[in-house]
């Protein structure tokens, strides 16, 4: 079977590196071979992160190249933007439609393009794009971010809502794991 | 029972599987979580030790005890540890050694993009490179074997993609190895020069039989059978050569997990299976240039980069292969750097700094982000603990005009690390240098690690805690202040005072880092649209909470801690909230 490419991208703080930890436990708990490519350190001081995550049969390479992202599973809408080179021919971008300044839109230096979603798809990318931030809100914290993300992800595979859930239970604290349960479902069903 | 791992954790797990008991560290990425993890488990003693030097030392000495021991260290770290390092090759071991060192090409998180493997060269110790998780676990138990068999300690080459990438390892369980006791032996370690210059025979030897052991190691491999193209390589790069070739029946691999010391009948054999041989290492040519001295004739930097990171992209592309392009956008897309946090008590600081233009020497840590824009309050990083003796050279060199508009910063640990020698020098050798130590009492860049200065061991168990002011003046320093850097006033006061006076000082400017759990946001701050004159003085502090909103200064409460700064800075009072709510 084809290796299927999973891109997180995010500003650092978002809770990028959770959303891997829970793809990696599902694909693991469903028998895949994984590979979770992420970086520690001064990037994740609110810079531009991403997070690789591969399953398929057998995978070598860590990362995901120009051309290869099946997904680019997005926390910011600008970061979508970013990586979008990383995008297969048939690939999907998933997005979060919130925007985080960076410092170069904040000190004036440059302007925050607010119509980069239209852009991407102009390119012929298919964007999806949903308001996790108000569902995370709605599911207790606006932490949740990363879960609700990944609940609108779920929808783009066949693994049982069981089977994610149990993923995600085996990734988050047990007293934050009803409050995640939710926002996962709120992610699901949007 | 299988589990995800990133390679860091895979090794922690091999040094315990291995009976390792001692393990001493200093953190810096890419190889803090091996420490990390490692606490984790109660049977293998481990701590943070103030630097690397000192964790190798430790390990020395654990190894006399006769236990299996490791340090771990970034690449960079290595350079502060190559001291005991050189001479530690001579003594060789009585309990197993294994230092696990990590490279980071790309500089994700480094001042620079040195190649460990120079060292294992250079220090003749063999060394190990895993190439996934699963390597780093057995590995890691291999090198214990090897540095007692071979009586040597043993590297363990980490870098990025491997210490920090995931994928599932299969648990083996802890098996202890027989009690080695001490025994007096002061011709293998004590190294005056008269029992040293024997032991160096012992080591060229030495790494003639790690040669010979390198040439049948299992973990030296070839893979495929194919004539047309030979690729030698190692670590991540066979995860990207696999990617690419996977199947490709002209293809023949030799995977090299002992990178020190190479396999040279291995080699030449190889060489001589193939038409074409290309050698991909990241980094250094150190494999091809191996190579090159046997005579081989070998192809490598002439088609890939000494510089940064590789991936399967970069490889197929080497050899003319067709890649996928991505959808490329025409709009610029603002770039996004790393920032302090909004309520990083390193900000105020800066915030004064930059007012009062100074020059300031800065160090290693989160604060050299306080160079960016739109604070600029930094003029160089060098290395740990720099600043302190850069500063003290930079005031020698320009005088007393000079000492009245520098000062240096350096964090909690940095200082304990190595910045304390530094100020040494200063009272010794006399500048009136202004040292400001930012001490937000944790390691901050590489995750929060516990360091002396905080008052807690790695296990987050209390400890004794270094009372920074008392050792500054112990030091030769006469005047030693504490400021708190979410006063500006106070700061900037502080500041003028110790720059004006006619000694060395030193300024602490203390206040836990806004990230720890027991530090609590106060309430975000908010924005009188109606009393805001647009005149963007807060934006000068480069808070990532506050931005223009429709010309009006605007504050992101999810983001905000109402650390209060950007409303001392506003001379209209439309900034509220804060200390008072």
């Amino acid at each position: 079977m084809k290796t299927t490419n999973i891109m997180i991208v995010g500003v650092g703080g978002q809770g990028t590196l959770l959303a891997s930890k829970v793809l990696g436990q599902l694909f693991l708990n469903e028998q895949y071979d994984v590979k979770v490519s992420e970086v520690h350190g001064m990037s994740q001081r609110g810079g531009s992160v991403v997070t690789y995550v591969r399953f398929g049969e057998t995978c070598h390479s860590p990362v995901i190249c120009e051309g290869e992202a099946d997904f680019i599973l997005s926390f910011e809408k600008l970061e979508a933007a970013r990586y979008i080179r990383c995008l297969s021919p048939s690939g999907i971008v998933l997005t979060n439609d919130q925007e985080i300044a960076p410092m170069p839109v904040i000190t004036g230096a440059a302007e925050y393009p607010h119509e980069i979603l239209q852009d991407l798809s102009a390119l012929g990318a298919r964007v999806v794009s949903l308001d996790a931030l108000a569902l995370a809100r709605q599911a207790g914290s606006v932490k949740a971010v990363n879960i609700v993300l990944l609940g609108k992800l779920s929808t783009f595979f066949t693994f049982s809502e069981e089977a994610w859930l149990a993923a995600l239970e085996a990734v988050i604290p047990k007293k934050l794991f009803e409050m995640n349960r939710t926002a996962f479902l709120l992610g699901r069903s949007a | 029972m299988r589990k995800l791992m990133i390679g860091n954790e895979a090794v922690a797990r091999g040094l315990y599987e291995a009976g390792c008991s001692v393990v001493s560290s200093y953190p810096g990425t890419p190889s803090t979580e091996i420490t990390e993890f490692s606490a984790g488990y109660p049977e293998m003693y481990c701590e943070w030790a103030p630097n690397e030097k000192v964790a190798m030392e430790v390990v020395f000495g654990a190894s006399l005890q006769g236990a299996r021991s490791a340090c771990c260290m970034k690449h960079v770290g290595l350079n502060v540890a190559a001291d005991p390092l050189f001479t530690l090759s001579y003594t060789g071991v009585n309990g197993g050694i294994v230092i696990c060192v990590a490279d980071d090409p790309g500089m994700h998180s480094s001042q620079n993009e040195q190649d460990s493997r120079h060292y294992a060269k250079a220090a003749k110790v063999p060394m190990l490179e895993p190439s996934d998780s699963v390597e780093a676990k057995a590995f890691a138990k291999l090198a214990f074997e090897l540095s007692e068999s071979f009586d040597t300690p043993v590297f363990l080459r980490m870098c990025t993609r491997i210490a920090h990438a995931q994928c599932p390892v299969e648990l083996e369980d802890r098996i202890l190895p027989d009690k080695k006791p001490y025994v007096k032996q002061a011709e293998k370690y004590i190294m005056t020069p008269a029992n040293a210059i024997r032991r160096h025979p012992v080591v060229e030897a030495r790494t003639e039989k790690l040669r010979e052991y390198a040439e049948t190691a299992p973990i030296n491999f070839i893979e495929g059978t194919g004539t047309k193209l030979g690729i030698i390589t190692s670590g991540t790069c066979y995860q990207y050569v696999k990617e690419v070739f996977s199947g490709d029946p002209d293809i023949r691999i030799l995977k090299l997990g002992m990178v020190h010391p190479l396999p040279d009948r291995m080699l030449t054999e190889f060489r001589a299976s193939v038409d074409r041989c290309v050698v991909i290492e990241e980094l250094d040519p150190c494999i091809e240039e191996h190579c090159r001295a046997l005579g081989l004739s070998v192809e490598g930097k002439n088609l890939f980069p000494v510089l940064g990171e590789f991936n399967q992209t970069l490889v197929a592309k080497a050899f003319g292969k067709p890649v996928t392009a991505g959808p490329a956008l025409s709009a610029q897309i603002p770039v996004r750097p790393p920032v302090m946090c909004a309520g990083c008590p390193h900000r105020g600081l800066f915030y004064v700094l930059s007012k009062l233009k100074l020059t300031v020497l800065g160090d290693i840590g989160c604060y050299t982000l306080g160079s960016a824009n739109p604070l600029c309050a930094i003029d160089s990083t060098l290395c740990m603990g720099a600043s302190v003796s850069g500063i003290h050279g930079f005031n020698k060199a320009g005088g007393p005009d000079t000492e009245k508009n520098t000062v240096c910063v350096i964090g909690d640990s940095t200082f304990m690390h190595s910045g304390m020698t530094g100020l040494v020098n200063i009272a010794y050798n006399d500048t009136k240098s202004t040292v400001i130590i930012l001490d937000n009492s944790i390691t901050g860049m590489t995750g929060h690690q516990q360091n002396p200065t905080t008052g807690y061991n790695i296990k987050g168990d209390p400890a004794a805690k270094v009372d920074l002011e008392a050792l500054c003046h112990a030091l030769g320093i006469p005047s030693v202040r504490v400021v708190d850097p979410y006063n500006l006033a106070e700061c900037e006061n502080v500041i003028r005072e110790e720059l004006a006076k006619d000694v060395a000082s030193v300024i602490i400017s203390r206040r836990p880092c806004a990230l720890l759990k027991y530090v609590k946001a106060k309430p975000a701050l908010t924005v009188d649209t109606s009393a805001c004159k647009s005149c963007r003085r807060c934006m000068k502090l480069g808070c990532p909470a506050i931005h223009m909103t429709a010309g009006k200064a605007e504050i992101d409460p999810t983001l905000c801690v109402g650390c209060g700064v950007c409303s001392q800075l506003c001379a209209f009072g439309a900034i509220q909230g804060g200390e008072d709510k």
